[in-house]
């Protein structure tokens, strides 16, 4: 709700409007740190390229809670974030240091297993049991729908094995790429068949 | 409700420049901070339909007030630290001559200037923050720009006005 006109504003105070970016940089840094030692960063998030797309991290106190794909909407991912947990949602890159490079070094062949806290509140009941059954599927291997089911306690709810696969909120550091159709087929995947593809592959070198 | 990032991203800036024009290049960064921490802290208790601006410049303002009477509480030595001429400063900066300016107005006059210019708030809510009338805030703000026109625009800018 501007009373004032703009222009007017910036005729007489010009050299107050320009804000230099490292300025503008360091006090949100310094907010970021500021608010996770006060325990207000409810939400921290940062993006990282990655060899399937820049994916949006973003973790709670308890551990990382969301990575988001590119075509999934970035934006809309932490508007979620700030419905279903937390408005209080920063850009704070230090907490998501661990996840990223532990990333880097899976894109890179350097590593097979996350070793991180992951935070699954964003998923609920038997979509929550499936998702926690997922790391013990070993890096290179695969199971399918079927089998998942089974492994989660309701060998017949293989369809409700695919919608926790498609609904996971953190792909790849929980693997849902690893379950497949029975017959061998890739079967859908959240940041898109493609990339389901090349994650496998990938594990597969 | 929104993350708090996007008030970060689109309010930062209004309130750096209130916290500079009202404290000055020694205050106004940490001003911020406290303003920004205590409104992540309040944030989710804030109505959907809240004035964002208002809400942030009324955090400021207290903020701004604990800043100055924390300033007036130092020993005077402190004050007298030539510290800051290591820096280079330029007149055309906005902590060159426009502070300068800044500085030189009544407290009152600085403050309805930043908030009303600045901020964008009515007189009326002005003067819900800072007590007295919405005509003395209106009359303070008018006074304040007077002078800064004739002491920060007119003088040495005649020629090169941005």
């Amino acid at each position: 709700m501007m009373v004032t006109n703009e222009s007017e504003a910036r005729h007489l105070f010009g050299p107050l409007f320009e804000i230099e970016e490292q300025t503008a940089e360091r006090l949100h840094a310094r907010l970021a740190s500021m608010a996770d030692r006060e325990g207000l960063l409810d939400v921290a998030y940062r993006t990282v390229d990655t060899p399937v797309g820049t994916l949006l991290l973003a973790a709670t106190e308890r551990g990382l809670v969301r990575v988001a794909y590119p075509n999934q909407d970035h934006d809309a991912a932490l508007a979620q974030l700030a419905e279903l947990v937390s408005a209080r949602v920063l850009h704070a890159p230090a907490r998501l240091d661990a996840v990223a490079r532990q990333l880097e070094e899976y894109f890179a062949h350097r590593r097979r297993v996350f070793d991180v806290p992951v935070d699954l509140r964003l998923s609920r009941g038997f979509r929550q049991a499936v998702l926690a059954h997922l790391p013990h599927i070993p890096y290179g291997a695969t199971e399918s729908y079927t089998q998942v089911a089974a492994a989660a306690g309701s060998p017949r709810a293989v369809r409700a094995v695919g919608t926790a696969c498609a609904t996971n909120p953190v792909p790849i550091v929980v693997p849902c790429h690893r379950v497949v159709r029975a017959d061998g087929s890739y079967g859908g995947y959240a940041g898109g068949a493609a990339v389901k593809q090349a994650l496998l592959t990938l594990e597969a070198a | 409700m929104r993350p708090f990032e996007r008030v970060v991203v689109e309010y930062g800036p209004m309130v750096l420049r209130v916290c500079r024009a009202v404290l000055g290049p020694d205050e106004a960064e940490d001003a911020w901070s406290e303003t920004f921490l205590a409104a992540l802290r309040a944030y989710p208790e804030l109505a959907e339909d809240a004035n964002v601006e208002a809400w942030l410049v009324t955090i400021a303002h207290r903020k701004a007030i604990d800043a100055t009477r924390a300033t007036a509480r130092r020993p005077l030595v402190v004050e007298s630290l030539p510290d800051r001429a290591a820096r280079t400063r330029q007149p055309e900066d906005w902590d060159g001559d426009l502070w300068a300016a800044l500085a030189a107005l009544p407290t009152k006059q600085r403050i309805a200037v930043a908030y009303h210019y600045l901020a964008g708030l009515p007189y009326s809510e002005i003067a819900a923050l800072t007590g007295g009338s919405t005509d003395a805030a209106r009359r303070a703000a008018f006074d304040g720009i007077k002078t800064l026109r004739a002491t920060y625009l007119a003088p040495a800018r005649g020629g090169t006005d941005r």
